[in-house]
């Protein structure tokens, strides 16, 4: 019989504070992650907001006093600090929290081994290679850091978490861009149910909430930059006034766990990892196929892997950005639930965390199991004016409570890549 | 070399997050002050700023403690 893969861990680090329940508590209550960038000055810059996470001193809306505020010293001591990038700062603070809620500290050999580690990152350590880059031409080669490339290689995140934890087991990394958190845990799934580990921490980190960030996807002509006024407005997916998307930071980790080993240890089950689907658009870099069948086939083969029918699809967590895709992803998603359509609930947690590029499909999965949890689908925030025609229920503002057994999560990639995960309730 | 010292110290300190009591003359950086081999790189990096001094790299293999470093500063800066 083929092993199942359960989850039992949460962690999340969100621009809507730094914690599972946090994060979720004020993404139904409809709260928005957005505010002006505070990480540099964005004079010139034709976005000047973004969803940073709030921290202790001051960034992000966060602050001393106010709960969820992040404290990267409780994560780490300033040696070790300079030694990572943020995005592995972040990995490190969310699997942390995963693992404490799984309870799972492997200690012996056998446990060690038997647990693996799949974080990953859509671009990794921008920042500090920007930051080299201008050192190097200051002050010439032989003042670049050793930490340097250990601080903003992608599957450090993955080393990083398994040197911390002693997880001996897999260790791999994943970048697939904007997919990358929903590759890393269906294929961390995959790696479970082959039989190479009993445990997998999986997910995906970002922080490219920096200069150079920000410009190339202003570039790319991919961010909003019509409410840099009124940032808590501008990740608007589905709305008629929508214009881009809005830049999140931060990471989402799930403990994934072979179902009789969950049992055995009388751990806690959320969900379980009912399929997976990948597929490639071969169509343009940046744009999804217009007709949306790269997303399409992709949630498809993940029916198919979890050998259940469309219909039982109670909601789905859209990859929906903010952009013109959204359209395109939801004629998609509208074709693949059939009859089920005009019954369907489907929502765009972006509209409040902005696009977390890597640790999109990661921190969305997360959600998507507390949606399983709570039986409630969160809300798409600012849909004031759909523009779109559809049947769907987009959930337009506010969370609605709802039977919710099994759930998709859809995200899609730069380079024509995406993954579809469908999750569901243990009985 | 109190001066000198006194610099090398307050380096060492805030690269490795060093107790300030343990890092003393005969302080080793990897035994006493929980280095690895990369910090050492990092810190040798930091002297060269600091003193505005080279430390070739087969000099640098043997500053082993804080002394060490001293030393070795002390005999550029008067050379």
């Amino acid at each position: 019989m083929a092993r199942r893969v359960v989850i039992t861990g949460v962690g999340l680090l969100t621009p809507l504070g730094h914690g599972t329940e946090i994060s979720w508590k004020r993404l139904l209550e409809g709260k928005s992650g957005a505010g002006p960038i505070t990480a540099f000055d964005t004079t010139d810059y034709a976005c000047s907001v973004a969803c940073e996470i709030p921290t202790v001193d001051g960034r992000g809306g966060g602050g001393p006093d106010i709960e969820g505020s992040f404290d990267a010293s409780k994560v780490l001591s300033n040696k070790e600090r300079r030694k990572v990038d943020d995005f592995i700062l972040y990995a490190i603070a969310a699997a942390d929290e995963a693992l404490n809620d799984a309870n799972w500290h492997p200690e012996s050999e056998e446990d060690q081994t038997r647990t693996g580690v799949m974080i990953g990152s859509g671009i990794g350590g921008l920042g500090v290679i920007a930051e080299t880059a201008l050192e190097l031409k200051e002050k010439g080669p032989k003042r670049i850091s050793p930490f340097f490339i250990p601080s903003s290689l992608i599957n450090l995140a993955s080393g990083q978490v398994s040197i911390r934890h002693g997880l001996k087991g897999p260790n791999h990394s994943v970048v697939t861009a904007c997919a990358t958190g929903a590759h890393a845990i269906g294929d961390a799934a995959r790696l479970i149910k082959y039989g190479d580990a009993d445990v997998m921490v999986a997910g995906g980190a970002e922080s490219a909430i920096v200069p150079v960030g920000i410009a190339g996807f202003i570039a790319c002509r991919a961010l909003c930059t019509a409410f840099n006024e009124t940032p808590e407005k501008a990740s608007r997916p589905y709305d008629k006034d929508r214009d881009g998307f809005v830049m999140g930071e931060g990471a989402g980790i799930l403990v994934l766990e072979e179902y009789e080993h969950a049992k055995a240890r009388g751990a806690k089950i959320y969900a379980e990892v009912l399929g997976y689907g990948l597929s490639g658009d071969a169509y343009h870099i940046t744009a999804p196929s217009e007709d949306g069948d790269g997303g399409f086939r992709a949630m498809s083969m993940a029916l198919k892997d979890a050998g259940i029918k469309a219909e039982e699809i109670d909601y789905v967590n859209s990859h929906g950005t903010s952009t013109m895709a959204d359209g395109i992803e939801l004629k998609a998603i509208e074709k693949f639930l059939g009859e089920r359509a005009a019954t369907g609930t489907v929502s765009s947690t972006k509209s409040a965390i902005g696009h977390l590029l890597g640790a999109a499909g990661a921190v969305e999965a997360a959600f998507c199991v507390l949606a399983i949890r709570d039986q409630i689908a969160p809300p798409t925030i600012n849909l004031d004016n759909p523009d779109v025609e559809t049947p769907i229920d987009l959930v337009p503002n506010k969370a609605k409570p709802m039977k919710i057994d099994k759930v998709m999560s859809n995200s899609f990639g730069f380079g024509g890549t995406n993954a579809a995960l469908i999750l569901g309730k243990v009985d | 070399m109190s001066e000198v010292l006194e610099r090398v110290r307050k380096i060492v300190i805030d690269h490795l997050d060093a107790d300030p009591d343990k890092v003393t003359d005969k302080a080793s950086f990897i035994d006493d002050l929980e280095a690895d081999s990369l910090d050492i790189v990092e810190l040798v990096m930091a002297f060269e700023e600091e003193f505005d001094i080279e430390i070739p790299d087969d000099s640098a293999e043997h500053i082993l403690t804080v002394g060490d470093a001293v030393n070795y500063i002390q005999e550029k800066l008067s050379a």
